[in-house]
């Protein structure tokens, strides 16, 4: 029997916790997509959602410790992945085509590298921009709070942060529709009718929920941030 | 019947594992349409050896699709265009005359050059030694139906053991993994009440083996079922993933 570290490092535990790990942050993506919706509440919602979470305290700490462990696990595995395969084929061909049929070679496949390499790149700036940007205060409830609201309609009315986010959104649509379906294969679904099913879901799924992550900059933009989805 | 298809041929040449490769191009007049590949391969040769020229040298054996010797990689496919077809079976009519063909070896670190178009597949081998077999003694053949099996596990498990070991996955998987092999001699036995108590010390085994031969990871791109020439489903893959994970517990 494998201990439970060397099954880890294994081929067949490094895909099956690439699949765990990405399952973990799609699951985390609805949540965040369902906090950012707020943002078309009431003036207060975002600001009181986004106040909620930090009055978690210690809670929110242990919650985005576990999300970078989980981002920096998944991105690790998946950068081995790929530097192994440089070591396991260090000639390459001269002449390379998928063969089709029931081959899952596509864009989404063969570019996980670069699309998740991007959306590593984009997260530093992602943070830096929204968690730890310089805010204005205001009263929520009575107490002081910090205007995220309007950070985000500042950054999404430029264009640099608005087509540049959306950009990414697309690029993780790629590496979710792939992904998605990979994780659930990595974990043991077999390959046929259901297999079908969760390919095509996982499409859906992808599509939906950037589409909504999508549409966020997108309106803060082209509507300079006084759609009338935007309430004052 | 045509016989004078022109067929311009770009070939793998390299005199040893260590030697350093390159392409060699030739054209042959007269390829007849009913020649399999490797017969316009032969009379390739015939042409190289009357001139005293080296052949180039290939794997092949049976030429009838069961021995799984041949595998090269066509116009960057392996065993060539047609789905389910080991490329002894594959015909010259799936050619047209002009047409240009590039024909290389496998390509993995876990596959050394031999010459030319001829490589090591012992990595193979060695991973069937290190558990695709059944140690205990079975005797010699049973009345068949003296151990219940049900249908649809024989099925399954005669669809993995036609896995001729060509490695056609190896040679196609972007990442040079071979999980369709390996999951299939793991499956195939699993499968039945004989190699069932084995099971997990099997998996670990052979799936330790895999890593140590230097193939890569799977990411699941589905190309080895694509080429294989038994049409063996990436299924086997998962079979091998979750009876990994079951002999953890």
């Amino acid at each position: 029997m494998p201990s439970l570290i060397k099954a880890l490092k294994s081929q067949v535990g490094r895909k099956l916790m690439t699949g765990i790990t990405g399952i973990g942050l799609m699951l985390f993506l609805i949540g965040h997509l369902l906090g950012n919706l707020t943002v078309f509440g009431s003036p207060d919602a975002f600001n009181l959602y986004t106040k909620k979470l930090e009055s978690l305290g210690p809670l929110l700490y242990v919650i985005e410790a576990g999300l970078a462990f989980f981002f920096l696990y998944h991105t690790v595995l998946g950068v081995s992945i790929w530097l192994k395969r440089r070591k396991a084929r260090p000639e390459g061909y001269d002449t390379y085509k998928t063969k089709g049929g029931p081959s899952h070679q596509s864009l989404a496949s063969r570019s996980m590298i670069i699309t998740g390499s991007v959306i590593f790149i984009f997260l530093f700036i992602h943070i830096a921009s929204f968690k730890f940007g310089a805010t204005d205060t205001v009263m929520i409830d009575g107490e002081p709070a910090r205007d995220l609201r309007a950070l985000i309609i500042e950054k999404f009315t430029t264009p640099a942060y608005a087509f540049g986010y959306a950009f990414v959104m697309l690029l993780a649509i790629l590496h979710l529709s792939h992904g998605f379906w990979s994780a659930f294969t990595s974990l043991g679904m077999k390959h046929g009718e259901g297999s079908k099913k969760v390919q095509a879901f996982a499409y859906g799924f992808g599509i939906v929920l950037m589409l909504g992550f999508i549409f966020i900059p997108l309106y803060i933009y082209f509507t300079g941030g006084e759609g009338s989805l935007i309430s004052y | 019947m045509s016989d004078n298809m022109k067929i311009h041929l770009k070939y793998w040449k390299q005199d040893g594992p260590t030697a350093k490769g390159f392409f060699e191009e030739r054209t042959l007049d007269s390829v007849n349409e009913h020649m399999s590949f490797l017969e316009m391969l032969d009379v390739l040769n015939e042409e190289l050896q009357l001139e005293g020229k080296d052949p180039v040298e290939f794997d092949y054996d049976c030429r009838e699709g069961i021995c799984g010797s041949c595998n090269l990689v066509i116009n960057g496919q392996a065993h060539g265009p047609k789905a389910e077809t080991a490329c002894c079976q594959l015909h010259m009519r799936n050619y047209k005359s002009g047409d240009h063909i590039t024909i290389e070896p496998p390509r993995a670190a876990a596959f050394p050059v031999i010459k030319d178009l001829v490589v090591d597949r012992s990595a193979f081998d060695r991973i069937i030694e290190a558990g695709g077999y059944i140690s205990v003694k079975t005797g010699s053949a049973t009345e068949a139906n003296s151990i219940p099996v049900e249908k649809e596990q024989s099925d399954v498990a005669f669809d993995y053991a036609t896995c001729i070991g060509c490695g056609a996955c190896v040679a196609a998987c972007p990442n040079a993994s071979a999980s369709l092999f390996t999951g299939a001699k793991i499956a195939h036995l699993n499968k039945f009440p004989q190699g069932e108590v084995e099971r997990y010390n099997r998996v670990t085994a052979m799936v330790d083996q895999m890593e140590a031969e230097g193939f890569g990871d799977c990411s699941n791109f589905g190309e080895c079922e694509a080429v294989c020439p038994k049409g063996i489903s990436i299924s086997a893959i998962a079979e091998m993933r979750k009876d990994y994970v079951k002999a953890l517990w």
